[in-house]
């Protein structure tokens, strides 16, 4: 096996092992999504790419390169709709976070909405 | 070599699931139901390697839709919308 290959593989299972332990051990839901999608996302790109490197230019290697864009946009775009879903469903963030920059916009939004009625 | 990976990634796998079971919230459970979808596309690229069958990596790709159509459909509960909405 290719050695190039197996080096993305420990580094894709070494990322997904730190996005598994940031969402056991993190407080909040928004600090556990932000672990967890960032960090298990790039360890299996990492893990397709090493794929691709190994089969080179064949069927199979073209399929994990094709896996990596789909795999990058859907996981962010379903993130991003999990946290917007959270917030408005009423989650509260952590004790010790600082700033919550958000609120505002929602709250320009609702007013809005008021005054369309 | 390539059987401790698989093994490590089954492991976190069942980091995710304790997560689904205690997690406090809705939110918690969903959220780790989303990262295991991710963690099982790596394995079966893993497994493309190990068993030989490439057929496993149109599953992955085949996974990966599934699971971004069924968090669509779960944020879009958790607003409170309809889906045509």
């Amino acid at each position: 096996m290719n050695t190039i290959s197996i080096i993305l593989f420990i580094v894709g299972a070494a990322f997904d092992l730190f996005g598994c332990i940031g969402l056991l051990r993190l407080p909040d839901v928004y600090n556990k999504l932000q672990s967890a999608t960032k960090s298990v996302t790039l360890g299996t790109c990492s893990i397709l790419l090493g794929l691709f490197i190994h089969y080179g230019f064949t069927a199979v290697g073209l399929k994990a390169l094709i896996a990596i864009p789909i795999l990058f946009f859907t996981s962010t775009v379903a993130a991003h709709a999990l946290v917007r879903g959270s917030y408005l469903f009423g989650v509260k963030l952590w004790d010790k976070s600082v700033i919550d920059d958000y609120k505002k916009v929602v709250q320009i939004s609702t007013e809005g909405k008021e005054v369309e009625k | 070599m390539l059987d401790i990976l698989i093994y490590i990634l089954m492991g976190l796998g069942f980091l995710c699931f304790i997560r689904v079971v205690i997690g406090p919230t809705m939110v918690d459970r969903m959220v780790a139901i989303d990262i295991f979808g991710i963690l099982v596309v790596g394995i079966c690229a893993l497994l493309v390697l190990k068993s030989g069958r490439t057929f496993l990596i149109d599953v992955a790709i085949a996974w990966i839709m599934l699971s971004f159509i069924g968090t669509i459909t779960l944020a879009k509960y958790l607003t409170g919308k309809k889906l045509d909405e």
